[in-house]
């Protein structure tokens, strides 16, 4: 410790305490600015969070998550939250990949730095396919836009009194809380008819308006950093195969702060995933 | 960023690292799955306990991530306090928000109940009123409980209402 104290002021025998002359918390100085940067950004995030959390709060009825999120690849309806678990999967692994590239990193493994990273790219580069899918069949064939939200829950009981072609048919009963989507006919909102316990007849409405803006903001904010993680996952990789970063001699240091910042991004993910598809 | 670990040890938590992951967040899917009646027929779970184990298996996972793969655990005490010690504020945030959020609830039942009662204003004032979607889905759920609370204050606010919505 004392040695470690008497070498650092010597070899910057010109520069004061505040000029630079010690690490603070032993930590380097881009290290601990990614760590600030990630604090923010995670304020950030929970700022969006938070707004979901107020305006689900403030709305008499809420979309229910396993009912949204419940489409697979192949024309598959009806399993609710498998393919967003794919996904979780597909950025823990990436995560995981990442972690030891950084290990690699760390014994000035070369080849093992490139080979992990570029595991981590696929696996970022896989996530972003997977909300690319998830997006087009919200947009395209649900027909859920910033402006509007098809999907919606009862708020009473009743019958329905006309059928969609898809999953009602005329006759079908409800109860309250029971979810339901409105679909388009040839560009046009159909909303079924339905009567209620008490002899009224009522038309399907379309569901809390925010919840299609936030669900885009939200996952796109997140999905924008995984693609800006993948382009600086991809310069650091092309670097390190360079060779630039065994020269600096500092354990690949770089290649540990990108690696910060992946993991945030899993770690905002399991974030996402809890408020927008579990609660 | 001292060597910490050994290289074998650090591959063993990495492998840990990913089937604690994995297996926590199966575990949540099968919670929201089986809690909300989609496994078993006819079970479910009640609500507040799917919540409170889906949140704390959240944060457990955060706890993870942050203290293990991204080597909080072997920082320095006072960059581990600076990082975390701010997100305590969000525990205000979420407190002072959710009740924010409930409170508006209650005002949007409030002023459909207003809206109700001033059927005699203009005509084109009245058109706005019915556009308002969100409303519409509200006539329903205030029958309960807040439609009763109101009704004690309805009249006297009424008229003081009236007068606002003339004047926009």
């Amino acid at each position: 410790m004392a040695d470690h104290a008497a070498h650092t002021h010597d070899s910057h025998d010109h520069a004061g305490l505040w000029d630079g002359a010690k690490e603070p918390f032993k930590a380097s100085y881009g290290k601990l600015m990614m760590w600030y940067f990630l604090l923010s950004d995670a304020f950030t995030f929970a700022g969006f969070l938070i707004a979901y959390g107020t305006l689900r709060f403030s709305s008499p009825s809420w979309p229910v998550p396993d009912f949204v999120f419940s489409s697979l690849p192949g024309d598959i309806h009806h399993k609710p939250l498998i393919f967003v678990t794919i996904m979780t999967f597909v950025l823990i692994a990436s995560s995981v990949t990442m972690v030891r590239a950084v290990q690699e990193g760390h014994r000035y493994n070369k080849k093992g730095v490139v080979f992990w990273m570029f595991l981590t790219i696929l696996g970022g580069l896989a996530f972003l396919g997977c909300q690319a899918w998830e997006w087009t069949t919200l947009i395209g064939k649900e027909h859920m836009t910033i402006h509007n939200n098809p999907f919606g829950s009862h708020i009473e009981n009743g019958v329905y009194l006309e059928g969609d072609g898809h999953d009602i048919k005329a006759g079908d009963s409800f109860v309250a809380g029971s979810s339901y989507m409105v679909h388009k006919h040839a560009g046009e909102w159909a909303p079924l008819k339905y009567k209620t316990e008490s002899g009224d007849i009522k038309e399907q409405q379309l569901g809390p308006k925010a919840f299609g803006a936030l669900f885009f903001f939200i996952t796109g904010f997140h999905g924008f950093h995984v693609f800006s993680g993948v382009v600086f996952l991809l310069i650091i990789m092309i670097n390190a195969w360079s060779g630039i970063y065994a020269k600096r001699a500092n354990k690949y240091e770089m290649v540990e702060k990108i690696g910060l910042y992946w993991h945030f991004v899993d770690l905002v993910w399991v974030f996402v995933f809890l408020v927008f598809y579990l609660l | 960023m001292a060597g910490h670990l050994s290289y074998e040890e650090g591959k063993k938590v990495v492998v840990k690292g990913l089937i604690l992951l994995g297996i926590v967040t199966i575990a949540e899917v099968l919670v929201a799955l089986i809690g909300k009646g989609y496994i078993i027929p006819g079970f479910h779970m009640p609500v507040w306990l799917m919540y409170f184990f889906m949140i704390s298996m959240s944060l457990y996972k955060a706890y993870f991530i942050v203290y293990e793969f991204m080597h909080m655990k072997y920082e320095m005490p006072g960059m581990v306090k600076s990082v975390l010690v701010p997100t305590v504020l969000l525990i205000w945030a979420l407190i002072a928000f959710f009740t924010e959020g409930k409170t508006w609830k209650e005002w949007r039942a409030h002023t459909k109940d207003v809206a109700v009662n001033i059927s005699n204003i203009p005509a084109s004032k009245h058109a706005e009123h019915k556009e308002m979607a969100p409303v519409k889905h509200v006539e329903e759920a205030i029958h309960g409980e807040a439609a009763e609370a109101i009704d004690s204050t309805k009249l006297n606010h009424t008229e003081e209402h009236k007068v606002e919505v003339e004047k926009h």
